[in-house]
């Protein structure tokens, strides 16, 4: 801890500035710096490499972990865990395409059509927030209950025997499905959905659909040619901020779904809270960071957005 | 068929308040399940109305300890990662200085990583460091990923911000000192108070990244989890209402204030 201590030099102190006070203007940057990349660099950058030297190491935990080139780890951790792996992925993406087919109408409404009322819906937006959201993920499991009311209007209405024969649900049950898992997974992110896209919505100059409209553009058109290109950033942030803690989630696997629906997180708490197969552990992680960060790249490359941060 | 007209000119309102209630309807269930009397051990299906859980909210063992220890966990961790964010966002604005592209990466990965990949990782190195996992431990990971939250939330703020206010500061013989609290600090606090609330909320609600790194230390979230294995008590959904109606009447209230500070403003 006392390597962060370190106090931030004021911005020029209250000597004469006669000497040097360019020296001195030039390091206050770095004092900024300092503590917050520190503690960066120490409880986020080195347990990258501790745990990127656990993923090659072998032995027991009575006998202790040695590094040992051991890079199998990896090609068994795969070939054990890839049902694991490919469902986070499909699981994640799927959620993520419905939180954005979910959430732009809202972000829509609250940026063009809440008028007086847009300060309530955000309000509406971010208050569930507060509100752990284990609990409120808890509250799904009354709401899709067997039996509940959910169920029986699905069941009515012959949805579940469509979803069923996609493998989506079994029977009449929703709970334990991966139904729940990823509806679960859609509520739990839709406002790190809604917000970046009501962010780049509401900067988006009125006038813009005044000038499509008055060039005969039906509302459909500029929607596609104007609005939506416009938000394009907020679709960008938006996409990335649910599929990455999506990916790695497992609460809602956990809570809201069976064994048949674990998804990779499951599998590294387990191996390293519970089997303490800590080399297994770090080789899945490091997988599954290898592919979100790929993921993410490509996408930020092709969308053409660098500017995220 | 004038109906199906109405429909469909007000498709998006529709689809949006439809979303709206998709995102409401689970804290109205937990906020009518604080008023169940669930036969068993789990809180799952309606009995019969009750208001045992709001007369004695603590009246689970270990409930209240693990509320109170994540509000400490998050008060520190909302100060800290506030502090260290702030001067990194001034740090970014304001000044020239080499490894910018580096400073920038290090601050967006941490967002851009799978919080069970942190948590692994951050465990990895306190088990090496033979560390006590609790109370630190926790608060450390906290301040790690709120950090850069905060970060971007006043990097905004103080961009937008116009730097001659500063200089005309400056020309009335301010002082740097006293043009920073004067001048900078104040325009800057709105973007500073979104980024402490974002990091209290983060860092309150955590539930992987703590449940790898708390030991045998339970904060509130790690109780909900282990009470959705063992049987729910009724007063997590007090706790939750309680928490909800909270956050919405401090939000309100500020909205007020805010409304008619503008309003006699003018």
């Amino acid at each position: 801890m006392s390597v962060t201590d370190a106090p931030p030099a004021p911005p020029a102190s209250t000597g004469p500035q006669t000497r040097k006070p360019s020296t001195r203007k030039r390091l206050v940057p770095y004092w900024l710096l300092l503590p917050g990349i520190l503690w960066l660099l120490v409880f986020f950058a080195l347990p990258m490499v501790y745990q990127a030297s656990t993923s090659v190491q072998t032995g027991s935990l009575e006998k202790g972990f040695e590094v040992t080139w051991h890079f199998r780890t990896y090609w068994d951790a795969l070939a054990d865990y890839y049902p694991q792996f490919v469902r986070s992925l499909l699981y994640a993406g799927t959620a993520t395409v419905l939180c954005l087919l979910l959430g732009y109408p809202l972000a829509y409404l609250i940026a063009f059509k809440a008028g007086r009322a847009r300060n309530l819906v955000l309000v509406l937006v971010i208050a569930p927030f507060f509100t752990s959201f284990l609990i409120r993920t808890l509250a799904w499991k009354t709401i899709l209950a067997d039996g509940g009311t959910v169920v029986d209007v699905l069941n009515t209405l012959h949805v579940l025997d469509v979803t069923s024969w996609l493998g989506w649900t079994e029977g009449d049950r929703v709970l334990a499905t991966p139904m729940a898992v990823v509806c679960g997974l859609t509520y739990n992110f839709l406002p790190f959905m809604i917000l970046p896209l009501y962010t780049s919505l509401e900067r988006i100059d009125g006038r813009l659909h005044e000038a499509a409209g008055d060039l005969y553009a039906t509302p459909a058109t500029t929607f596609r040619k104007v609005t939506f290109p416009l938000s394009m950033p907020g679709v960008v942030s938006g996409t990335l901020l649910t599929f990455i803690p999506a990916s790695g989630d497992y609460v809602n696997a956990e809570l809201l779904g069976s064994t048949d629906t674990k998804m990779v997180g499951s599998v590294i708490q387990t191996q390293f809270l519970r089997v303490l197969d800590y080399p297994t552990a770090a080789a899945l992680s490091f997988i599954l960071m290898a592919v979100v960060l790929f993921a993410v790249t490509v996408y930020i490359r092709r969308s053409g957005t660098e500017d995220l941060v | 068929m004038p109906v199906l007209r109405l429909l469909r000119r007000n498709a998006v309102v529709i689809a949006g308040l439809l979303t709206l209630a998709y995102m409401i309807l689970p804290n109205i269930v937990v906020m009518v399940f604080s008023f169940n009397k669930p036969n068993g051990r789990f809180n799952y299906a309606w009995q019969r109305f009750s208001l045992d859980a709001w007369k004695d909210p603590c009246g689970v063992a270990d409930l209240c300890g693990s509320l109170s220890l994540s509000l400490r966990i998050a008060v520190w961790a909302t100060l800290g990662a506030t502090v260290l964010g702030t001067m990194i966002a001034f740090a970014l604005v304001r000044y020239r200085f080499r490894a910018r592209g580096a400073v920038n990466s290090l601050i967006f990965l941490p967002m851009a990583m799978p919080e069970v990949v942190m948590a692994a990782s951050l465990l990895t190195l306190f088990l090496n460091m033979g560390a006590q996992l609790g109370f630190w431990t926790v608060l450390i990971a906290h301040i790690m990923f709120c950090l850069s939250f905060v970060v971007t939330a006043v990097k905004a703020r103080v961009m937008s911000m116009d730097p001659r206010l500063e200089e005309a500061a400056r020309d009335l013989y301010a002082g740097p000192v006293q043009t920073f609290l004067r001048v900078t600090l104040p325009i800057a606090a709105p973007g500073i108070a979104a980024g402490a609330l974002l990091a209290f909320a983060l860092s309150f609600d955590d539930f992987i990244i703590t449940n790898f790194n708390a030991g045998s230390t339970v904060t509130f979230p790690m109780f909900v989890w282990g009470s959705a294995q063992r049987g729910t008590p009724v007063q997590i959904n007090v706790i939750g209402t309680a928490m909800f109606a909270i956050a919405v009447a401090v939000v309100l209230v500020g909205q007020l204030v805010a409304h008619r500070r503008k309003n006699t403003g003018k």
